[in-house]
């Protein structure tokens, strides 16, 4: 009997941890526009890794008898200054824009975490340090500070996405912080140190758990910033070189059209508001998922 | 607009409250039938979620303008119906004719205004006097709540939770209302200051001559303070009548439930007699009588169908099918 | 018999920006084996203080604690945390006591796991023996606590703190959030899993009525003191400190025929925060004479009733 039992919650034991999983997958799929913005994010990644495959043209290639022209069969989006066809750009752009943007995004996340956290759960002097540093940081223009850790660092991709990183750090970190420090007056936290739970444990399982969720909001957001920033620095020379296609140094390039060739600033301006659409409409509908309160 | 001599009061009839979201529709009040005399006080007892608040809020008519509606019934101020008033009539009766008490003193107090002059406020509002003679009224019902008037310019922090609440029942009696409403006013205080605060608002009530409806879970707070009692559960009254009906015959299964969940001060018991089971979900009312599924005395007759409501022995109401079984079983 | 927890001159400060908050002044109390000590008092008096001070919770500034007649004051790392698992407490809100983002069997396996002295598949028969002892049913083992109701939520934080076999447990007021009928529920289980486990309880609760059906002894305390304590039946026949007296009379009786008659207390209270020595209930109290201005000792009236009042033998 006992060992039937056993037997039976072994087996829910598995199920139980898979279960987790499925249920935020389960709860993001029952949310519709969640799952819009997830497919239509998927749909843009899979086009642009593909794009040597589909492009229809060289991204770097010259065409001075089509410049400038409006979109065509021949030119779905049309041509850039230099000739260049817009979609073949955007497409090749969007493995940087994209990329760098959701690496550099994470990045700052994942230090944000970990500083937010020690100064939201240990509080006191180290909190004071830590937020103090964050304020001298945060007290620098960020671009300045983004181009600082760029030239120092190097051009590159990984250079330029650490570089895009730091800037987004603090502002991550203050949020989990003051989350934290709400959730750690909460009698379960007291409950957790009382059965002996090590810290680790409580802001891994406890503290964190109850205080993230802001901030997929706040990354989700961060995105579309990235890749103008990301912009910046190569209108700069840093960052990403020339000719190699980005989406926000073709909006910044083509800027001084904008009057008589609008479709120029259109397209690219569309991905990035597409890119950042669908992030923020998956972002909002994991946070609802990852909360098993709004559980249906 | 007709004013009858015998009309009671305020008498509700028949009331029927419901909140709706996009799923479900709760039945929060489902039929409340209540009088209340001049002068008196009624108690309405019952657990979380019966209805208590709803009922008084529907009086004010305050109930939130989305998702909720009153589907039924009348609400009549000396004969006058308040469902059927305009939005700028109501505003004439709220604070003046009929004020309100909330139970968390705390969040009641506008933290950043002075305490005097969130009195004087409703005194101004409800009145053409002078500037002067409104801060001179508000500075005496501070002293009437035994709040010195030198701290009229104080801000709700500098008060304790107890001077808080007296604060709150000085803003609801200043003009002098024939109506109070208290909600739960003494439940987020110490013994000590509910017993203070208790006394305060009885004493106030005898001198101005107000009626009350006094909403509590705390049988001991019905037991001194009021003179007729009506017992909510799952938004219908179950048992009404006086105090000295209520409390020696109590009659419905779930008051006696209730009585016998109580700890006793004068019995030494080893074991408390719970209600079984668990308050119904007011978006999925059991059909019949709503106690049924924890009623010890439920018959085939209790789970479907209009419960009816019966006039016990002593002269009370009780809503429901067994009452001579019930009143038979006591002795068991 | 050496009792479960004792307590020698308990301090429990704060330091505030006014100065220091004295939460918890010189509390000295003993719980037998199997026995309840209902801890009494109005907000900010210092109970619920005392209770996590205790159970070191909270880091207490002077004083002893023997549990089991062990000195435990000043242990540290790996016998704290042997200590706590003999140690356990109940909280007040059944909302906020319950990670939201836990299942409730997540919640009640969480220290079977921290505890490391258990398999899986102990863990796994653990975790529904306990759910079946608070008596939550099985199938409800996956629902998140926003799922439950109060007093199922209570039984979850019930079986959290029995998960680890306790000798001594800190009821921080655990039915006060209840309705009466949950509250009764409750307090029929806690009291008979007191007599399944010999459990020793300390019950923190401002529900006088509620902690004399469920105490042997009752502590009554002031900001931050304890003015009397003595066994449950003793207290309610005899009160000897004017504020017990008091206290007791603001009950309100479910007696209409025999009302209680309140004695009001005039008066503000004392600030906790830098106290005067004195007595710290005189400026409330209608008896309070000169000699109440000194600092008072809790003395042995009769045996087993301690009181903390000078004039306690002239007013009794």
């Amino acid at each position: 009997m006992t060992e039937y039992q056993m037997k039976a919650s072994l087996n829910q034991g598995k199920v139980r941890k898979s279960s987790e999983f499925l249920r935020v997958l389960k709860q993001l799929s029952y949310n519709k526009i969640a799952m819009f913005g997830l497919i239509l994010f998927i749909l843009e990644l899979v086009l642009c890794l593909l794009s040597p495959v589909i492009a229809p043209y060289d991204y770097a290639a010259m065409d001075v008898i089509h410049m400038n022209e409006t979109p065509s069969a021949a030119h779905w989006f049309g041509t850039d200054d230099l000739g260049r066809d817009i979609l073949t750009r955007i497409l090749f752009g969007g493995r940087y824009s994209i990329t760098m943007s959701l690496l550099s995004v994470v990045v700052s996340l994942i230090f944000g975490v970990v500083i937010g956290s020690v100064a939201g759960y240990f509080g006191g002097w180290v909190d004071n340090v830590i937020m103090r540093i964050l304020d001298i940081i945060q007290s620098l223009p960020g671009m300045l500070l983004t181009i600082v850790v760029s030239a120092a660092l190097g051009n590159g991709y990984l250079n330029t996405v650490m570089a895009l990183s730091v800037n987004g750090i603090p502002a991550q970190a203050r949020m989990l912080r003051a989350q934290m420090m709400r959730v750690r007056g909460s009698e379960y936290v007291e409950a957790a140190q009382s059965i002996n739970c090590s810290q680790v444990r409580i802001i891994a399982k406890h503290l964190f758990p109850n205080s993230f969720s802001p901030l997929i909001v706040q990354a989700s957001m961060a995105i579309a910033n990235r890749i103008t920033m990301c912009s910046s620095l190569s209108f700069l020379g840093l960052g990403v070189q020339p000719p190699a296609p980005e989406w926000g140094a073709m909006l910044s390039g083509a800027r001084q059209y904008i009057r008589d060739y609008p479709h120029m600033v259109i397209f690219p301006g569309l991905a990035i508001a597409v890119t950042v659409l669908a992030l923020n409409l998956m972002g909002d509908g994991l946070r609802d998922a990852l909360d098993p309160r709004l559980k249906r | 607009m007709t004013e009858t001599k015998n009309a009671p009061f305020l008498e509700i009839n028949d009331l029927k409250v419901e909140y709706f979201t996009k799923e479900s529709v709760v039945h929060a009040v489902n039929g409340v039938t209540l009088t209340l005399e001049k002068g008196k006080t009624l108690g309405l007892v019952g657990e979380t979620g019966a209805g208590k608040t709803t009922v008084a809020k529907s009086i004010l008519r305050i109930l939130p303008d989305v998702g909720a509606r009153i589907v039924g019934g009348e609400i009549k101020l000396e004969g006058r119906d308040l469902l059927k008033s305009s939005e700028a009539e109501m505003r004439q009766i709220r604070g003046k004719r009929i004020s309100m008490i909330f139970q968390d003193p705390m969040t009641a107090l506008n933290p950043v205004q002075r305490v005097g002059d969130q009195i004087a406020e409703v005194i101004a509002l409800h009145s053409n006097e002078s500037a002067e003679a409104v801060r001179k009224r508000a500075e005496d019902m501070l002293e009437m709540v035994n709040i010195p008037r030198e701290r009229y310019s104080e801000y709700p922090h500098q008060f304790s939770g107890g001077m808080k609440q007296r604060v709150v029942i000085a803003i609801a009696l200043a003009c002098n209302p024939e109506l109070l409403l208290a909600d739960e006013p003494t439940t987020a205080l110490d013994v000590t200051i509910q017993a203070q605060v208790l006394r305060l608002i009885a004493q106030l009530r005898d001198k101005l001559g107000t009626s009350m409806m006094l909403i509590t879970h705390d049988m001991g707070v019905v037991a001194t303070h009021c003179d007729t009692v009506a017992v909510v559960y799952a938004g219908s009254v179950v048992e009404y009548g006086t105090k000295e009906q209520v409390f020696d015959h109590p009659t419905h299964p779930y008051t006696i439930g209730l009585f016998g969940a109580i700890p006793n001060m004068n019995v030494d018991e080893r074991w408390l007699h719970p209600i079984e089971g668990l308050p119904p979900d007011p978006s999925h009312l059991p059909t019949g009588c709503a106690f049924h599924p924890r009623c010890k005395y439920a018959t085939e007759a209790c789970r479907t169908g209009e419960v009816p409501t019966v006039i016990t022995p002593d002269g009370h109401q009780c809503r429901c099918h067994n009452t001579d079984a019930v009143l038979k079983g006591e002795g068991k | 018999m050496t009792p479960v927890i004792e307590v020698q001159g308990l301090k429990k400060y704060f330091p505030t920006a006014r100065g220091l908050l004295h939460a918890v002044d010189d509390v000295t109390l003993k719980i037998e084996k199997g026995k309840t000590l209902g801890v009494v008092g109005e907000s900010g008096c210092g109970k619920s203080t005392l209770g996590r001070t205790i159970i070191h919770l909270l880091e207490r500034t002077d004083g002893k604690i023997f549990l089991n007649g062990e000195d435990i004051s000043d242990i540290q790392g790996r016998e704290l945390k042997k200590a706590r698992e003999k140690m356990q407490i109940i909280f007040q809100d059944p909302y906020s006591s319950l990670n939201p983002r836990y299942t409730v069997e997540n919640t009640i396996r969480e220290p079977l796991i921290v505890s490391k002295r258990f398999k899986k598949a102990e863990i796994d028969e653990k975790a529904a023996e306990l759910m079946e002892l608070v008596g939550i049913d099985n199938r409800l083992r996956l629902s998140y606590p926003h799922e439950l109701d109060g007093g199922r939520r209570q039984r979850v934080g019930i079986a959290r703190a029995l998960a680890l076999e306790p000798d001594f447990v800190v009821c921080d007021e655990p039915v006060s959030a209840l309705d009466v009928s949950i509250q009764a529920q409750v307090l029929n289980l806690l009291r008979s899993l007191q007599d399944q486990k010999g459990l020793t309880y300390m019950f923190v609760t401002h529900n006088l009525s509620v902690v004399r059906h469920i105490s042997d002894d009752i502590c009554v305390m002031y900001l931050g003191q304890v003015v009397e304590l003595c066994p449950s039946r003793e207290l309610f026949k005899n009160p000897l400190h004017p504020y017990t007296q008091a206290l007791l009379s603001a009950i309100p009786s479910v007696d209409i025929h025999n009302p209680n008659i309140p004695e009001i207390l005039e008066g503000e209270l004392t600030s906790p925060v830098n106290p005067k020595p004195g007595c710290r209930f005189a400026a409330r109290c209608k008896y309070a004479t000169e000699a109440c201005q000194q600092p008072q000792v809790q003395r042995e009236l009769s045996p087993g009733h301690f009181v903390r009042c000078c004039r306690a033998e002239e007013l009794a």
